[in-house]
């Protein structure tokens, strides 16, 4: 750790390991507790000397512990070139040196901690945090249209490609207008996504609802944070679970994806079109901020490209289209949805409840014709695509632990490491709809299940009840606005064993 | 093409000698000089009795949210450049409800008509007073009379920068018709206020009360309705005297020009099939 206040080592000492160690400058900050933690060097002079200034000090640090855990100097090189780019030849230069006086840095070598990190060769990785592997899925499912406030940094990543893609993106004045334009767009044939985070969702859901009954796809990304209200808004939370598998006031069907893993967050985000579209609902892809800002390395995929089979009626079948009815009944209960202007009718959508032709009725007849279609039946079609969940360790276990989101890595890890008892792990990547079949199956000669969730509340331990009957016999909860680490987590397990 | 062509068979859910009739009728001669085909009309609007229009002329309809008319509209001609979007909205739903959006969808100058069945009252919901209420007007919620300001729509529009601001009366067909027409040329946001009486709950503003006072700008000679200063302050006359006609017009660039999308094909258009983004993904290759 590199303290670069005395309030830093108050607040952070306690999770530096005994192996571990703590940087800081004793010329710029008087600190008189004495530790073999500690490792004294001048960044601040030394950045200084290189660059004139006490802002080079991040670039001194970081050449320091390049040298202490054996990086070799050109990678630093290349990393700062690559920060640094947008600024002039001068600037990286100083930046360089910095570094450089850091990395050769020889006094007190006796006392210096000693880190030797195995060097592993891997080919070539993808390295992105959760926002922007949703960013590209949502580019290679062709969605053109992002309508968004500034609450993630997916807008940065699909504003910086929306040339290339032709996606139009704008900043609407608040959530409201982002939905509402959302759906438009859709209306008018192209595939659309809004994404925002707790309290922007709370504000979106009466177009949710509208996108239930007019039967118009939407993707809706809500990167989630602790609340209520405003929160702790840069941190970490799943306390929205029933917020959002019950949002958008009346009855209608919704799919939300709950991505652990990067890998997931991308392809659930093209699923999220593909099922959006084909059954003409909205799908929430429900990420946590820990997910979506930490960066994890992968295999880069196979895919050279993404191949999507849209669910409207095309140019070619439009023309032959005739007495065209929005909302016809049909045996699946999904219409055939048609793009404004490509037919060569009409088309009435209304927020109000209709009839086949898109008009307004009360009649109670048509209200459970519709209901049918659009609730009952539609729901049935939706819970045959339902992602299966990631069961690891199974074979043997004596305890299951389930989850979703973000405690996806850290809870493969503790049950792998974990002494005591045989740990399975089951992970859900859609809570909703349910997958209660599966987990009866997974869960079918367990008798200690606990779920391991970022909230006060239990949320996923009730969802579990109420869908399937299956009572847990506890829940590891962690409600601070900080992610699960392994040592919290292996400590809370050890505690229930 | 003919008057039918743009009539729905959907019955009129309207009270007798309501205002909306005429206004109907304003609005499908409009379709038929403008001269396109129904397919290519979309017509949007949020809640209220203004709201139920769209089903009853023959064009595409999304009749969506309290309010939210004017997001839905802007999204579907940036989708669709090749569509003529139309909002036909109230002084409720534009103006209060969907206040914001109506500040803002200024700002972005996206080319779309708006047309606000202006009756100065919520009639939907059976007579509670509306942003354009006179101050003073009673109601059964506002039972010592409204005591807030009276919203300026035209004025507001004017000073946030609209390049078309008019307004038309319902008793008026043919003016109507012709502002419609000329707002839905008008490359950019349009608004077009229409003094629109509601029989059955407004008995201040009446079609006798409108008729004392409105008069024709395209009468007065000189009138420069390029001239901001003048046009704000006919945008004012309230009380006394209403003016009817295009009030302020100036050229404005609209928003598929300022970022770009009026030279590419329309969005609705883009081949999705197949995605090439080993590109993308170079960039995060380490």
């Amino acid at each position: 750790m590199v303290a670069l206040n005395a309030d830093s080592i108050a607040l952070h000492k306690k999770d530096v390991r005994t192996s571990g160690c703590i940087i800081l400058d004793r010329e710029k900050f008087a600190y008189d507790k004495e530790s073999s933690l500690y490792f004294d060097i001048p960044l601040h002079t030394l950045a200084k000397q290189a660059g004139g200034s006490e802002l080079y000090v991040n670039s001194v640090a970081c050449g320091f512990i390049a040298s202490l855990v054996g990086i070799e100097f050109k990678i630093v090189i290349s990393v700062l070139k690559k920060i640094f780019h947008k600024k002039d030849e001068e600037i990286i230069k100083k930046n360089i040196q910095a570094a450089k006086m850091g990395y050769g840095f020889k006094q007190g070598e006796k006392n210096r901690p000693r880190f030797d990190l195995e060097k592993r060769s891997l080919p070539s990785q993808l390295v992105m945090d959760g926002n922007q592997a949703i960013a590209l899925g949502a580019i290679a499912a062709g969605c053109n249209a992002y309508p968004m406030t500034p609450s993630t940094s997916i807008l940065t990543t699909v504003a910086h490609y929306a040339e290339q893609y032709d996606i139009v993106v704008e900043q609407a004045e608040d959530e409201i207008a982002a939905i509402n334009m959302a759906i438009g767009a859709s209306f008018a044939g192209v595939r659309s996504m809004v994404g925002t985070s707790g309290g922007g969702f709370a504000l979106m859901g009466e177009g949710i609802s509208l996108a239930g009954i007019t039967e118009t796809p939407v993707v809706v990304v809500d990167s989630q944070r602790p609340g209520p209200a405003t929160g702790l808004p840069t941190r970490t939370e799943q306390g929205d679970l029933n917020f959002l598998i019950h949002s958008g006031h009346g009855e209608f069907v919704k799919a939300v994806f709950s991505p652990g893993t990067i890998e997931e967050a991308f392809f659930l985000t093209i699923k999220a079109f593909y099922l959006a579209e084909k059954y003409q609902i909205p799908v929430m892809i429900l990420t946590d901020q820990h997910l979506a800002d930490c960066m994890h390395n992968m295999h880069p995929f196979a895919e050279k490209s993404i191949r999507t089979e849209r669910f409207i009626i095309s140019r070619e079948q439009s023309a032959g289209i005739k007495d065209y009815k929005r909302y016809k009944v049909n045996d699946s209960g999904i219409s055939p949805r048609a793009v404004p202007s490509w037919i060569h009718d009409v088309i009435y959508t209304d927020s109000d409840e209709h009839d086949e032709q898109g008009h307004i009725t009360e009649s109670a007849q048509v209200r459970n014709i519709m209901m049918n279609k659009r609730f009952y039946k539609r729901l049935q079609l939706v819970k045959t695509k339902i992602e299966k969940p990631a069961a690891y360790g199974m074979e043997g276990a004596q305890v299951v632990i389930l989850g979703f989101r973000s405690t996806h890595n850290v809870c493969k890890e503790a049950c792998a490491v974990f002494k005591n008892k045989r740990i399975g792990f089951i992970h859900l990547p859609q809570v909703w709809p349910f997958p209660d079949q599966k987990l009866h199956k997974l869960l079918d000669n367990i008798t200690r299940v606990f779920t391991v969730e970022n909230n006060a509340g239990a949320q996923l331990a009730g969802l579990l009840r109420r869908e399937t009957g299956i009572a847990v016999e506890g829940s590891i909860l962690r409600y601070d606005g900080r992610p699960f680490n392994l040592d919290y987590l292996l400590a809370q397990l050890e505690e229930r064993m | 093409m003919d008057i039918k062509d743009f009539r729905s068979t959907d019955q009129i859910a309207w009270c007798p000698g309501c205002g909306n009739f005429p206004l109907l009728k304003a609005v499908q001669r409009a379709l038929l000089k403008l001269g396109r085909p129904s397919r290519d009309i979309v017509l949007v609007s949020g809640i209220g009795q203004a709201a139920k229009l769209p089903h009853y002329v023959k064009a595409n309809c999304f009749n969506g949210l309290h309010g939210r008319a004017l997001p839905v509209a802007a999204a579907v001609k940036i989708a669709n450049k090749n569509l003529n979007v139309v909002v036909t909205t109230g002084d409720g739903d534009c103006y209060g409800e969907g206040g914001n959006h109506f500040v803002h969808n200024i700002r972005r100058n996206v080319d779309i008509t708006v047309i606000v069945h202006d009756n100065q009252i919520y009639g939907l919901t059976k007579g509670q007073a509306s942003p354009t209420s006179d101050p003073g007007l009673v109601t059964k919620v506002q039972t010592h009379g409204v005591v807030l300001n009276r919203f300026n729509p035209l004025r507001a529009a004017i000073v946030l920068g609209a390049g078309f601001v008019a307004r038309g009366f319902v008793n008026k067909i043919d003016h109507l018709a012709d502002l419609i027409v000329e707002g839905i040329k008008y490359r950019g946001f349009a608004l077009i206020d229409v003094l629109q009486p509601c029989v059955s709950f407004n008995k201040k503003n009446t079609y006798k009360w409108y008729s004392e006072r409105t008069y024709f700008l395209e009468k007065e000679t000189a009138y420069d309705s390029g001239n901001e200063t003048t046009a704000l302050s006919k945008a004012t006359e309230w009380d006394e005297k209403i003016p009817l006609g295009i009030i302020y017009k100036k050229n404005t660039v609209p928003y598929s020009e300022r970022c770009g999308i009026d030279k590419k094909k329309a969005l609705v258009d883009h081949d999705i099939a197949n995605v090439t983004i080993n590109d993308v993904f170079k960039d995060f290759l380490i």
